[in-house]
């Protein structure tokens, strides 16, 4: 072995020891990975001599881009239809057959999907997520509704929603629930709003859709989890007036937002209101602010003073409510990672290097076998638990700001001179019109004029 | 429009015929601003909008036919079957993802198959080649032919979502279980992800 000659020589060797190996690693990793990346050829194709030909595999098309923008005209006549039965024609009946109707075409024919409900977690998607280009006619189910409920109200809900419709159809025997209970459960579609846009803009997944409860209905099909919530959903709407969409439908907060600037809207009676009272009790959401007596609104502009000071308090306890659900907000963003699935996978996967996992998991059984850098994973999860850290903070906060204009609006009961639709609750179901006996006699004028 | 009859309102006072009162010029100024909320919206969101629908599919060289598709579909069965592309099959007489390992040579007996529904019929070409098609009405997508494919064989088995039968749910239940990723949203009018066709 001769001695190096110069220092440049000393310093060559080694590097070409180090292309050797590289070009070895090279070698060995074509051989393991040349089936996988080109082509798969195990073993030869074969050269038939029978003159036989390779069939083909059929690719069966989806449904027609046809149908999807069929499904958008269909739902933008059954919007103008609901709009003028409910403020023209003012017919349960009509308003009902177009429920039928409606439940039987976006529910059980079209099997509900894509539905202005669950497209609000497309549009969270696309402007969260520059890889998702959202098809139109999802657009244009996001924002039909919104649009017909600026001009007429919540028509949508009572006569185009498949899911409005299935409950609004079976509700048999309506069950006042008490006001508190009522007022209390009105904060969780905010909620599940918030949790809905967390949840996509995390890339967690589709909450909404994850958890409707009469998806699996209109399809016959499910598991058996959710076809006992499904079940146990449509048992309750005998009985409580359409459940999910005062208490759960986080599409339901857009369009109440909308209906009360709505320019126009139903009217209870046609004409004059003569304060019966009558169609309270025939609404069965909640969603007629009564006509207070006379003698209340005289006890009212006494107490004046009183509202105003409790109106000043709960103004100012405002900001003090959004601080401490904020707060509240960021401390469960430890349990609603948890439900992502890349941090469950990062923490199983650290687990089990640290040797406290009790058996691996599939996700790390295929983790592992990707070859995916354990690095890579962990800083993928971190960024997703930061989302959500800084998501428990604005979901806790806005949490906090609805309960406070909650309040904000019972400290001053408003007097009513007329029972009036609660704007935002009231879904144009048209129940109380054949309550009102003024409604009855424009219905019959002539019955009237003989009497 | 608005600002002009709130103004009118107000200077002709209570008696006017054409006021407007507080509580209304609020609900039209709400209106604008609601107006201006869906139009901000529909321009943000319009401006990722694609004219062309998504529908779901399974990326073939990522899948690692963990069995989830069998199980997780709305549908029973499920919309996800074996597809064969024929033109890299290595028409094998002893086919890994037909027979059992370990299964004796030849020997086409329910028990010996890998398929636990016996949707793969084999038959027979020329010597030494054989035939494997799939009966999508027997195939229930739950990959174990797939795998075997894989593992000894050119891969020319895999899983596809088909589209005569998926309800293109907006979330895929089958995507929410599946842990590597492989399934995801494609063009409607590209709606298959195939193994040996010119891309």
């Amino acid at each position: 072995m001769r001695a190096p000659a110069s220092r440049l020589e000393l310093g060559a060797r080694p590097r070409n020891q180090g292309l050797r190996r590289a070009a070895l690693v090279v070698v060995i990793a074509g051989l393991v990975l040349a089936p996988r990346l080109f082509g798969y050829d195990r073993f030869p194709r074969p050269e038939f001599e029978s003159g036989y030909l390779l069939p083909d595999s059929p690719t069966p098309e989806p449904r027609s881009v046809f149908l999807e923008y069929l499904d958008v005209g269909v739902l933008a006549a059954a919007l103008m239809l609901s709009a003028f039965l409910a403020l023209k024609v003012r017919r349960r009946w009509a308003l009902a057959a177009l429920s039928l109707f409606s439940l039987a075409y976006f529910g059980f024919w079209r099997r509900g999907c894509v539905c202005p409900v669950g497209s609000i977690q497309n549009v969270a998607l696309a402007l969260s997520d520059p890889g998702y280009a959202l098809p139109i006619p999802v657009l244009a189910f996001f924002l039909l509704p919104l649009a017909a409920t600026l001009l007429f109200g919540r028509t949508f809900c009572g006569a185009v929603c498949p899911l409005g419709a299935i409950q609004d159809l079976v509700l048999i025997k309506p069950v006042r629930i008490p006001r508190w209970l009522g007022q209390v459960l009105g904060v969780m579609p905010y909620l599940y709003l918030g949790l809905t846009i967390l949840f996509v803009v995390t890339g967690t997944g589709f909450l909404t859709c994850r958890f409707d409860p009469f998806v699996s209905v209109f399809r016959l099909s499910g598991g058996l989890a959710i076809v006992i919530f499904s079940l146990s959903f449509v048992a309750l709407s005998l009985f409580v007036g359409r459940p999910y969409c005062r208490f759960l439908c986080p599409y339901g907060v857009l369009l109440g937002w909308i209906s009360r600037f709505s320019r126009r809207h139903v009217t209870i009676t046609p004409e004059e209101c003569v304060r019966c009272r009558l169609c309270s009790d025939a609404c069965p959401y909640d969603a007629i602010q009564e006509a207070g007596p006379d003698q209340a609104a005289a006890a009212r502009l006494e107490d004046r003073r009183t509202d105003v000071r409790r109106f000043g308090i709960v103004l100012l306890a405002i900001p003090v409510m959004i601080g401490a659900f904020a707060w509240a907000g960021s401390r469960l963003n430890g349990f609603l990672a948890q439900m992502n699935p890349t941090v469950r996978l990062a923490r199983q996967v650290v687990l089990e290097d640290r040797g406290e996992a009790e058996e691996t998991t599939l996700e790390s059984r295929t983790f592992r076998a990707s070859g995916t850098p354990g690095e890579e994973l962990l800083a993928e999860a971190a960024a997703v638990q930061r989302g959500f850290a800084v998501g428990g903070w604005i979901l806790g906060g806005f949490v906090g700001l609805v309960l406070g204009f909650r309040l904000l609006s019972l400290a001053v009961p408003r007097f009513r001179r007329d029972s009036e639709p609660d704007r935002a609750a009231c879904v144009s179901c048209g129940r109380c019109f054949a309550a009102c006996p003024i409604e009855h006699r424009r219905r019959a004028p002539l019955r009237e004029a003989r009497v | 429009m608005l600002f002009d009859r709130w103004r009118r309102g107000r200077a002709k006072g209570a008696a006017g015929g054409e006021r407007m009162s507080r509580r209304e010029f609020l609900r039209g100024l709400g209106g604008v601003g609601a107006l201006l909320g869906i139009g901000a919206s529909a321009g943000a969101a319009g401006s990722r909008a694609g004219r062309d629908n998504t529908v779901w599919q399974i990326d073939p060289d990522v899948c690692v036919q963990c069995g989830n598709c069998e199980v997780n579909c709305v549908l029973k069965p499920s919309a996800v079957k074996c597809v064969h592309a024929y033109a890299i099959c290595g028409y094998c007489d002893l086919c890994s993802g037909y027979f059992r390992p370990g299964a004796p040579e030849l020997d086409t007996g329910a028990e010996f198959q890998v398929c636990p529904t016996g949707a793969i019929q084999r038959s027979f070409v020329e010597d030494p080649f054989y035939e494997y098609a799939i009966d999508e009405e027997l195939c229930i997508g739950c990959g174990k032919c797939v795998a075997g494919c894989q593992a000894f064989g050119n891969g020319s088995l895999f899983l596809q979502v088909r589209h005569d039968r998926c309800l293109n749910c907006n979330s895929c239940s089958i995507a929410g279980k599946c842990p590597s990723g492989a399934f995801r949203r494609v063009p409607a009018s590209r709606p298959y992800l195939l193994k040996g066709v010119e891309a």
